[in-house]
């Protein structure tokens, strides 16, 4: 490819390559504090399907060691975008190592909360705004669930703002480096920030789950605990590669599940929410 | 007809209240069952009719109605799962 980047987060080295400077560039600025994998586990390519849409109305087409058939191209405007979700996609279908949840997770004392739940609600938000009140962010998209050691391991990605969740973390960051605005975007308007200083710093520590959230943003506040058989239900759910692991997947998330307590919240707004994990963890 | 269960290391089992998961290693599906299907399954320890299950299980917890109609539209439920066979 043209021009190439290579970087690890977490566990997990990609290299990225792309016909296009732009969203190489941008992913540089972005990721400029990342360390370069000694063995990228994952390519990534960003390339034009047909050489004349390089230059013509460019569109990207998401490429890699892994991909899905029907993903629809992006205009290179929505470059940087195309190069997250390539290295999400990777993950989400390659990745074999550790129990992959769809989930954030921040991290205080060498405890973890994993938060999960459906798209929208407001797990990343959420991990943003703890994130901002001392908590160390860990990820916003993946938690990496050791079989073996039942740790969390971190993957601070640059956390994927949505919305109204862009107004909200921008307040929560005023000195927060945000990549660009992309507007309009499949998933609604999405702007990138990168993970606090210590997230990246970090990013080699794992940590021991000790409070499973279901949260759900946007109702009145509530809270109620989760039984051992919904968690294992739902995360099986938020897994991408539980099928995969088999056995070893099974043994990892039945064990999260009878040894980490589990509760749903409902919050209004983020301070509700803070709110709410704080007097959780005070309880555990 | 008998009804047979895998043999035991072919499944791993875990109480998950108030249900149990139950993980099948020759298939490597994951089933959530719920009471009183993982005790048909410990209670086949050798291939049983339906008269002879229902004997053990009325005499391991104590069933003070026994119904073998019923009993049999569970254990058609774990044929279908995959988890018990006839023979």
């Amino acid at each position: 490819m043209r021009h190439a980047l290579s970087i690890r987060i977490g566990p997990v080295g990609f290299r990225i390559g792309s016909d296009w400077r732009a969203p190489i560039d941008q992913l540089a600025a972005l990721y400029r504090d990342y360390p370069v994998p000694d063995v990228a586990d994952f390519t990534v390519r960003l390339f034009a399907a047909r050489a004349w849409r390089r230059v013509i109305r460019p569109s990207v087409t998401i490429g890699g060691d892994y991909m899905l058939p029907d993903a629809a191209p992006l205009p290179l405007a929505h470059g940087l975008l195309a190069g997250e979700m390539a290295m999400n996609l990777q993950l989400a279908l390659g990745y074999r190592r550790h129990l992959l949840l769809h989930a954030s997770v921040v991290e205080r004392d060498g405890r973890a909360i994993v938060m999960t739940g459906e798209s929208g609600a407001g797990k990343s938000t959420l991990a943003t705004l703890l994130a901002s009140r001392g908590w160390r962010f860990m990820g916003d998209e993946f938690a990496l669930l050791d079989p073996e050691t039942g740790l969390v391991h971190a993957f601070p990605r640059l956390i994927s703002l949505k919305n109204a969740g862009i107004a909200a973390a921008a307040a929560a960051w005023p000195d927060g480096r945000f990549g660009p605005s992309l507007p309009d975007t499949p998933k609604g308007d999405i702007r990138h920030l990168v993970p606090p200083a210590a997230a990246i710093a970090r990013m080699d520590e794992p940590a021991m789950p000790a409070l499973l959230l279901f949260p759900r943003h946007g109702v009145a506040a509530d809270t109620r605990d989760v039984g051992a058989s919904e968690a294992f239900v739902r995360l099986t759910q938020a897994s991408t590669n539980y099928v995969a692991l088999g056995e070893a997947g099974f043994r990892a998330l039945t064990g999260l599940v009878r040894g980490v307590p589990a509760r749903a919240i409902d919050y209004p707004d983020g301070d509700a929410a803070i709110a709410a994990v704080e007097a959780l963890w005070a309880g555990l | 007809m008998r009804y047979r269960a895998p043999e035991a290391a072919a499944l791993i089992s875990t109480d998950l209240a108030p249900f149990t998961a139950l993980f099948d290693r020759r298939s490597g599906i994951t089933h959530i069952l719920a009471s009183p299907a993982p005790e048909i399954l410990a209670a086949l320890t050798e291939p049983m009719t339906i008269d002879m299950l229902l004997a053990v299980l009325a005499r391991e917890y104590d069933l003070a109605d026994p119904d073998p109609a019923a009993l049999a539209v569970r254990l058609d439920e774990l044929v279908a799962s995959g988890l018990v066979a006839t023979t």
